[in-house]
């Protein structure tokens, strides 16, 4: 097959993009393909989800902000086009302006799961009262009463620990 | 005999490929890659590879620590093609390191678009056991790095999408018979509504090559890992399943039992195979050792051979450059070498 753009080549590169939903291919030699930008193997490889995501956000994030992130000195405009936030402060700065855009990707707004060495005493008890609340469900299915008892018991003392926490402010 | 394979959901060998878990990481201190100049990089760098090869566990000194600005070309996309680092990795390689297990079962990508990927791959379906691993690779170098993490979203990430969990699980998994009847379209469109997408082999936006798939989870926030991971592996069940009977429809098919030997007869014969008609063909051939129309042939050897005869994998291995039509005949010569087994045609016809 001969490339499509110089017409006189054998054609060895294959191209497939899609733009906008739409597929287009094209065979190329090497010398039209490495003109066209496609030389590097994965140079213009898949979509970018980042630009995606910046379009995302661009509808929530209106120039009137000028509010920065002391730490990157980021501004959410910043945010809103790349797609890419500065750093783990700016979760913070702009937890609000954020929280739109997590909903409409994840559904959801708050973390379950794995917690860093880092995290608070209060999510830390809340994390093992899901376990064992999940666990006691298990186990009164299971019928092991002795260790449901156990589980009850640790599932009340954590309950006062966490409202202690709430007293003591955050940690 | 095959009939017996497709009602067994524990040796799923002939669907899925290769299990792979990655954690999304960042320091604290530091800002996002993206925010970082080439100095800050390799700060980061020298930290992430500090707090991997002087942890004290019993893997850290199986860690090599490769400098990504260091390899040629060819070596950075080989390692694309073997799936240890992602296509965005090299596109721009300064300030940016890579930390390898010795078996090529872990690679951590320092400054890709976090600061530390840690990505953990092991063949066929093994999701608990991929988990475990990176886990405990987290772990450690958590107690070192003290990662950005927020009591509301989580593991914080460059990009929001990661958040949360920051882990992404997947399955690479070929489905010949669910592409051949047109089937993938909808199945897409319906896994997205489960929070789960399905892709190419090499990832976002990339052509599904010789009807590899990529099976991952999408949603990262509110949704434990274990959690995700049963989600991950219940729908896959249902795809192996559905797979499966397609395969056995198909198999009955004379055209599709054609194209498979003669796919057996090309590879095994050709002198010259472009790279896209050899995925295919390899493709066409697994389908037969699934369908049990060929015996001859171990998953094993299509596995490796799938990587193998990819462009630069081909010319790391091979020690130089070269041109389209050389690696065209050194790929058909690598092929007929390991498809040049002992030939019992498996002509089960004439048994029965």
């Amino acid at each position: 097959m001969l490339c499509q753009s110089c017409e006189k080549r054998q054609a060895t590169t294959h191209i497939k993009t899609i733009v906008n939903g739409e597929l287009k291919e094209y065979n190329l030699c090497p010398e039209c393909a490495t003109k066209m930008g496609y030389g590097s193997f994965f140079g213009n490889f898949g979509f970018d989800l980042d630009k995606l995501f910046g379009s995302f956000m661009e509808s929530v994030g209106t120039g009137r902000n000028t509010k920065r992130c002391q730490c990157c000195g980021s501004s959410f405009e910043d945010i809103a086009k790349s797609g890419k936030v500065g750093c783990a402060n700016c979760y913070d700065v702009f937890y609000e302006e954020l929280l739109p855009s997590i909903q409409r990707i994840h559904g959801r707004t708050s973390h379950t799961g794995k917690l860093a060495r880092s995290a608070g005493t209060k999510v830390r008890i809340k994390n093992e009262l899901t376990q064992c609340k999940y666990e006691l469900e298990q186990a009164i299915k299971a019928q092991e009463f002795e260790k449901a008892a156990e589980l009850r018991d640790r599932i009340r003392e954590l309950e006062k620990n966490i409202n202690n926490a709430d007293i003591n402010g955050k940690e | 005999m095959p009939e017996k394979k497709y009602e067994n959901l524990k040796d799923v060998s002939d669907v899925v490929i290769s299990t792979r878990i990655r954690f999304a990481r960042n320091l604290k201190d530091y800002p996002f890659p993206c925010r970082l100049n080439d100095e800050k990089k390799c700060h980061v760098a020298a930290l992430v590879k500090e707090a991997v090869l002087d942890g004290h566990s019993a893997i850290s000194d199986r860690f090599k620590y490769i400098q990504m600005s260091e390899l040629t070309q060819e070596e950075a996309v080989s390692l694309v093609e073997r799936h240890l680092v992602s296509p965005e990795f090299i596109s721009d390689r300064q300030g940016r390191g890579l930390l390898l297990l010795d078996d090529e079962s872990v690679s951590i990508m320092i400054n890709e678009e976090d600061h530390v990927r840690i990505q953990v791959i092991k063949p066929n379906m093994d999701l608990d056991g991929a988990y475990d691993l990176a886990d405990k690779i987290d772990t450690m170098l958590d107690e070192q790095l003290n990662f950005a993490f927020n009591d509301k979203l989580g593991y914080l990430t460059q990009c929001p999408t990661n958040i949360g969990t920051g882990m992404r699980a997947s399955l690479m998994m070929h489905l010949p018979a669910l592409k051949e009847s047109n089937a993938m379209g909808r199945i897409s469109a319906s896994l997205s509504k489960l929070g789960l997408v399905i892709r190419g082999i090499y990832g976002e936006g990339t052509d599904p090559k010789g009807a590899i798939y990529q099976l991952s989870n999408q949603v990262t926030l509110g949704i434990s890992e274990h959690e995700a991971i049963n989600n991950l592996r219940d729908i896959a069940s249902q795809l192996i399943t559905q797979e499966r009977t397609a395969r056995e429809t198909l198999a009955k098919n004379m055209i599709i039992e054609d194209r498979i030997f003669r796919s057996f007869g090309v590879l095994q014969y050709a002198k010259l195979i472009s790279n896209d008609e050899c995925m295919q063909l390899l493709s066409n051939l697994r389908f037969g050792v699934e369908t049990g129309l060929i015996s001859s042939i171990s998953f094993d050897t299509l596995n490796r051979l799938m990587i193998e005869v990819q462009p630069a994998t081909l010319m790391k291995n091979v020690g130089k450059k070269l041109s389209p039509q050389e690696r065209d005949r050194i790929r058909a010569e690598l092929v007929r070498t390991a498809l040049l087994q002992p030939k019992v045609p498996a002509n089960r016809r004439l048994e029965n």
